[in-house]
């Protein structure tokens, strides 16, 4: 897989060309392909788009998903909503923070010292009568309880 | 060799449950006993706390087993699971369990019985018959069934649908728009990403009829990116759709024109306010607009623009398939047909119920629901997401209504029920809403971005011990006057309800504020 962030995000606009309000579609390719979205391709794709880089950056910067950094080598997102919470997801999330070495802010995560997770609080799954719910690298859980999140994350050091 | 059709789950509440290693299992199971399966993987029937639901397809009708892990495969197998024997873990003719067999199936008919992406499928189920019906239709006749229908909007506003499309209609411009907005960002609410996911043709079909009603020609899902499977889902529906010319340049040779795109959201609550989600389409930040001008007269790049939610699409095609008085006769008062709600939080029984109006919250947690999940008594549910308020026991009574609940100064919203037990502490949760604002907020407006921090330390103050020496009666007065500017200055819902889980939370369980009397009778 290529994972040259200037070529990647070439072909990415290219695809992207005629389409009108293309911004979030190519943010979402370059970030599905190099796991982030590095600034060095910010103006890039404002010069690719007739943007400037101040609107690229602004757009980048506002919305949850996208990150600027790269990620841990895992990325867990434990639902902090209120159905998630009347299930004890708090009580969830703390035993995170200390199983994964990673601290919760509000809407930001963080990822650990040793660069293996980063942990992310997220705003409704849509599981919620399944409730609490995370998601480990892309893959949903539900009926989440302390426990079967220490089984989870020990299967994913198994194969790192 | 014998064959037998097991359907098991593809939603992606039944995923995150483990529904591919039991589907994974019984196809093992199947080749080991020299069964030939036709394994089909529906979309979820909404009782989530049995998924995985495995169903076996029998003279008898459809037969449930659930919730099924991969361990208990032997074992159904070895009780005769393949013609619906009994079970420690069956429930017998799936349409007859109480739950499903009490509800009011109109938009959700095929939820859980059909492939999502067989078109086939679809069309043995109702599915194109509204869109058949419509191209049949002027655009005005398209327009008044709608109008006559009653629908109105199930994203939460509950503005009338038919008006949206007359104004759209109405509008004279060289391109016209329909988007679908499926920002379904409320906690406890999964409809829009059921129907996506179990049944995205009927949403295809829904907007497909609104183009042909406003004469617009291009549209698009914006789906957030918190339901990756709902975003794969609706991709792959639409190229379907598009490849067996449901939509496309010439939609069932009637030399109509209508494209879809799906486009995926970004993790940004407040886009599920209209002009917000139009702002994030045109590729920008999703910052809320000014209203006036109306989207549907200034909307997506400027141009007329019918915005709506997943349910309210959803729910046209049966409408012209079977008529406005159809769907009218359901419901009560202004609040006409079914909603399809959802049960979600600390509850025993969550799921999807979908009930005509007038249906009270207690019997959708009772006789539905089965009271909590951690068997102790319930103490309050949200209803209407984040921005809606906290019903305490003497509001459980109320019909589910538009009117009944805003009388009261609750929302009905979206539908989505959050179930919280006796150990919830309001003021936390009251706490948690101006957090999540401040959180959320796009930053547009005053009320809404500054008011919400300040939100969230008032409600630190009034919690605050006795020590600190808070006046406490002039912090709540201040929270209230807070809740005043947020509630009448801000630009959009975001701001402006946030209050409402607040206040409900102050009026009803002021013990949990550390209050001994209501400070002031409640609204």
């Amino acid at each position: 897989m290529n994972t040259n962030p200037a070529s990647v995000t070439q072909a990415v606009l290219a695809r992207h060309a005629d389409e009108p309000g293309a911004l979030l579609p190519i943010l979402h390719e370059v970030q599905d392909a190099l796991g982030h979205i590095p600034r060095d391709v910010v103006p890039q794709i404002a010069e690719g788009l007739n943007l400037s880089r101040a609107e690229v950056h602004g757009v980048v910067t506002y919305y949850h998903h996208f990150r600027a950094e790269a990620p841990g080598k895992h990325v867990v997102q434990v639902c902090r909503a209120e159905s998630c919470q009347a299930m004890g997801a708090d009580a969830l999330m703390a035993h995170a923070e200390h199983a994964l070495g990673c601290h919760t802010h509000g809407g930001h995560g963080s990822t650990s010292a040793d660069g293996q997770y980063t942990l992310n609080p997220v705003y409704c799954l849509g599981l919620c009568a399944s409730s609490p719910a995370i998601v480990v690298d892309d893959k949903l859980h539900a009926r989440m309880t302390p426990a079967r999140f220490d089984k989870l994350i020990a299967k994913l050091g198994e194969t790192a | 060799m014998s064959s037998v059709t097991i359907y098991v789950p593809r939603d992606s509440a039944a995923l995150a449950v483990g529904a591919d290693d039991v589907a994974e299992a019984l196809q093992a199971e199947c080749t080991r006993r020299g069964v030939e399966l036709n394994l089909v993987r529906n979309g979820s029937r909404g009782m989530f706390w049995l998924e995985p639901l495995v169903e076996v397809a029998t003279p008898q009708g459809r037969i449930a087993y659930g919730p099924v892990t991969p361990d208990d495969i032997v074992s159904l197998f070895d009780a005769g699971l393949l013609t619906g024997s009994a079970h420690p873990l069956c429930h017998g003719v799936t349409d007859h369990i109480p739950y499903l067999a009490k509800q009011e199936r109109l938009t959700f008919a095929r939820m859980g019985i059909t492939d999502p992406l067989s078109i086939a499928d679809y069309e043995a189920h109702e599915g194109f018959a509204g869109l058949r019906a419509a191209l049949a239709l002027k655009p005005e006749a398209i327009v008044q069934q709608v109008l006559d229908s009653g629908l109105r909007g199930r994203g939460g506003a509950a503005f009338p649908t038919g008006i949206k499309w007359k104004t759209v209609a109405a509008a004279q411009a060289d391109q016209k728009y329909i988007v679908c907005n499926a920002d379904e960002g409320d906690s406890g609410t999964f409809s829009d990403r059921m129907t996506m996911e179990g049944d995205p043709f009927m949403l295809i079909e829904g907007m497909t009829i609104a183009a042909l009603a406003t004469n617009a020609t291009i549209g698009y899902v914006y789906i957030r990116s918190e339901y990756p499977d709902a975003v794969a889902t609706m991709g792959e529906a639409v190229q379907r759709a598009t490849a067996a010319g449901f939509l496309g340049d010439n939609i069932l040779g009637s030399g109509r024109t209508f494209t879809l795109h799906v486009r995926k959201a970004a993790g940004a609550y407040v886009c599920g306010e209209e002009t917000a989600m139009l702002e994030s389409l045109e590729g920008k930040r999703g910052i809320v607009r000014a209203k006036p001008p109306l989207p549907a007269l200034e909307g997506l790049f400027g141009k007329p623009t019918v915005i709506n939610n997943v349910i309210s699409y959803a729910s046209v095609p049966l409408i012209m398939s079977r008529g406005a008085n159809f769907y009218r006769d359901y419901g009560m008062g202004r609040s006409r047909g079914t909603l399809p709600m959802q049960l979600a939080g600390n509850i025993k029984h969550g799921g999807l119920v979908e009930k005509a109006f007038g249906v009270t919250l207690r019997e959708l947690m009772f006789d539905f629901g089965g009271g909590s999940a951690t068997g102790r008594p319930i103490k309050t549910a949200q209803v209407g997401g984040p921005l809606g308020t906290y019903l305490p026991e003497s509001q459980w009574d109320l019909p589910m209504d538009y009117e009944a609940y805003a009388a009261v100064g609750a929302v009905v919203g979206h539908g989505g029920i959050v179930v919280h037990d006796d150990t919830a502490n309001l003021s936390k949760l009251a706490r948690y809403a101006m957090e999540f604002c401040a959180i959320e907020s796009c930053g547009k407006c005053t009320p809404c971005r500054i008011g919400s921090t300040r939100g969230v330390e008032v409600i630190d103050k009034i919690m605050a011990p006795p020590s600190t020496k808070h006046n406490k009666p002039q912090q709540v007065q201040l929270l209230r006057d807070l809740c005043d500017t947020m509630v009448n200055g801000s630009l959009c819902a975001m701001g402006g309800m946030t209050p409402y889980p607040v206040l409900s939370a102050l009026n009803h369980f002021p013990q949990d504020f550390g209050l001994a009397n209501p400070d002031r009778q409640a609204a």
